[in-house]
């Protein structure tokens, strides 16, 4: 379960949000909504440990997540706005450090796989700079099917341009995760046809 | 805004808030500390100490040039001190006093490296010897400046805390080797040069006004930040309900 | 977690021989740097012969910093130095794996060129050994300081004149034992204490280095 109590953002001398708590249970889907330059970003970045929170502390299965870092990034899958993609590296290249750089194996067979899955066949060996964007977001997604054991997934706008039939995808993606006892906690503008529908956690509320 | 309790727990104002009033009392006492003690050490310095044997009248640039180098190179080892406890403990004002002892640490070098030319020019017949103090107080100049030019570089003041707090402790690690290989190197490019603290037999008054001096540059330093860090404070906090109540009765009481 | 440090380490390697010509122009500087002496000071082989260790240390140590901000650049911009941070290994390992990369795609080819140039400037060819040995010992220890000072000065602007302050002074002991190696060996006085120091220096900064440029990483995205 992760445990979210009283956090505070602040972004240069401004606070962004204050008071900001929820709680995430096996099986659960998130949206953090909001308008733009509230601190959706900034909130998925203070949960994953990546920034550091005014005030306030997440918990990972009761444990303070900067307390024992190691063991929640295990847990923790995180895809950010940028797409950490190389432009100089293939796809399979791309996915396969990826995977070895966050420890989880990198097997070439199940990475081509995944990438096959998500519908780079094509694209395996060419260079990350000839692919369009959304090709781009597809290679940094193709994680999400080698990570399954990976109990919770924050994404960063994932959908964004994505085409319909890739939204429907990784909608139902999310939809097994949580299924099979995952949580995931997302921010996103535009509908995507989940199987339930998700929490929402409106982190204007929490504006100051 | 908030309320102050909130505030308190919630952004830890507390130190900033209660270190501010504290500040403003005690630095007057200290500023007045150091221009006592800086007339009693230069007029112990300029009239009551004897003329030096070999050197005659310019050695007494050491009243100044010594306190001047012992304060900038333990002042760089308090900054290197605040760094730690704020990056440890979490603590803002610690981050703030390393910054505001930078410039003035900066300040204690640049006067050091003069005054040692000053005093080289009739000593050694050049404004400027690679001698290994003055080189080690050059590096030292730099170090200061990195601190400070990385210190103002970067917007956010979190990670300007923080950043600045890391490459003082490497530099607080490198300031020893650094003095050692200057050392080992001066050794070896050229010969003993004639060295401050060699001045043979120092008299009994010489000693107490170079220890007055360097008093008076300590109660210097703690005024000096702790203005600095006073302004530092209202700059950061000027969005919190205490500064806004700070200023306005400041500003009423420049009217009464 | 061997497997981290690996494929952080192959990856950059890659990437190095993917965009090799970065190098190439390392190295070109190196060379241009070290021709303009003979056209400062003039061409006397005795006066270049005598100038020679500390010429090729000063040019060796400024291609190693000039190259420094590319440790970080692109992976602080297109999203990998989080996945990185986010990994659940020690930061400080694959920080090795990058730094240690960096070394041999910059800094051995530097090492590797360093000899002939040596002969440009008519340094004694028995101070060859000494030469290649102590930049070899040396670069790594700039390489492992340096990407504190480019981890600290991330995405800010005017980046690369900031990293140069704050990490030049830092360099400071590093050119003087590597060019004293050099000169001790030339004039005959023997290298082996210089080459100690290096070697110790190096030691330290490979225990501290890595944890200092961690936790500057983890500062500079926060």
């Amino acid at each position: 379960m992760l445990e979210v109590d009283d956090l505070a953002c602040l972004k240069g001398d401004r606070l962004l949000f204050r008071g900001l708590a929820f709680r995430l249970q096996a099986g659960e889907l998130l949206r953090v909504a909001g308008p733009n330059g509230v601190g959706k970003t900034s909130l998925l970045r203070l949960v994953t440990g990546l920034a550091l929170a005014e005030a306030g502390e997440v918990r990972w299965q009761g444990c303070p997540i900067r307390r024992d870092r190691e063991a929640f990034h295990r847990e923790l899958l995180y895809l950010g706005h940028a797409p950490s993609i190389n432009d100089l590296l293939s796809p399979l290249e791309n996915l396969r450090f990826a995977c070895a750089a966050a420890g989880d194996g990198s097997d070439e067979e199940a990475c081509t796989q995944a990438l096959v899955r998500i519908g780079l066949a094509n694209q395996l060996d060419l260079p990350a700079r000839v692919l369009s964007q959304g090709q781009r977001r597809r290679v940094g997604l193709a994680r999400l099917f080698l990570s399954a054991r990976r109990a919770l997934w924050v994404l960063d706008e994932p959908f964004t341009a994505l085409d319909v039939k890739a939204v429907a995808d990784l909608a139902q993606a999310l939809s097994d995760h949580c299924a099979g006892g995952g949580m995931v906690m997302l921010t996103t503008h535009q509908d995507a046809p989940f199987a339930v529908a998700p929490r929402v956690l409106d982190v204007g509320a929490y504006a100051c | 805004m908030n309320s102050p309790e909130r505030s308190r727990s919630l952004f830890r104002f507390a130190a900033p808030h209660n270190f501010y009033p504290l500040a403003g009392r005690l630095a007057p006492w200290f500023a007045t500390a150091a221009l006592v003690l800086t007339v009693a050490g230069l007029w112990l310095g300029f009239f009551v100490a004897p003329t030096d044997a070999t050197q005659g009248e310019v050695y007494r640039v050491i009243f100044i040039h010594v306190p001047a180098a012992w304060m900038s190179m333990f002042v760089y080892l308090v900054m290197a001190f605040w760094s730690a406890v704020g990056l440890v403990m979490n603590t803002r004002l610690s981050f703030i006093m390393s910054q505001a002892l930078a410039p003035t640490g900066a300040m204690f070098c640049f006067v050091a490296l003069w005054t040692g030319a000053l005093w080289g020019k009739p000593t050694w017949g050049a404004y400027w010897v690679w001698d290994a103090r003055l080189t080690s107080q050059l590096l030292l100049l730099f170090l200061y400046f990195g601190f400070i030019a990385l210190t103002r570089a970067i917007e956010d003041p979190r990670r300007a805390d923080r950043a600045g707090a890391i490459i003082a402790l490497v530099g607080a690690v490198n300031v020893p080797i650094i003095y050692f290989s200057v050392q080992w190197w001066n050794t070896l490019h050229q010969g003993a040069s004639v060295s401050l603290n060699k001045a043979p037999s120092m008299a009994t008054t010489m000693l107490l006004g170079m220890l007055v001096m360097a008093i008076a540059a300590w109660m210097y330093t703690i005024a000096v930040v702790l203005w600095r860090a006073r302004s530092m404070i209202l700059e950061r906090e000027r969005h919190t309900e205490w500064v806004g109540a700070v200023l306005e009765r400041e500003a009423q009481g420049g009217r009464a | 977690m061997l497997s981290t440090f690996l494929a952080v380490l192959r990856r950059d390697l890659l990437l190095a021989w993917r965009g090799r010509a970065d190098v190439l122009v390392t190295l070109a500087f190196f060379v241009i740097v070290v021709c303009l002496f003979p056209f400062g000071v003039g061409a006397e082989p005795n006066q270049l012969r005598a100038i020679a260790p500390g010429v090729l240390w000063v040019a060796a140590l400024l291609a190693c910093l000039l190259s420094l901000h590319r440790l970080f650049a692109q992976d602080h911009a297109d999203g990998t130095l989080e996945q990185l941070l986010l990994s659940s290994e020690p930061a400080a390992l694959w920080v090795a794996a990058k730094v240690l990369a960096f070394w041999l795609s910059t800094g051995l080819p530097v090492v590797a060129v360093a000899p002939g140039l040596a002969l440009l400037l008519d340094l004694e060819q028995g101070a060859l050994p000494v030469l290649v040995l102590s930049l070899a010992l040396g670069t790594p220890i700039l390489g492992l300081l340096g990407a504190v000072g480019a981890a600290l000065t991330l995405g800010l602007r005017g980046g690369g004149m900031l990293l140069a302050l704050l990490v030049l002074p830092l360099f400071v002991p590093v050119l003087i034992f590597g060019a004293g190696a050099v000169e001790a060996e030339a004039s005959g006085t023997g290298a082996a204490a210089h080459l100690l120091l290096l070697g110790g220096g190096l030691a330290g900064a490979l225990a501290l280095a890595p944890w200092a440029c961690a936790a500057a990483l983890r500062i500079s995205t926060d």
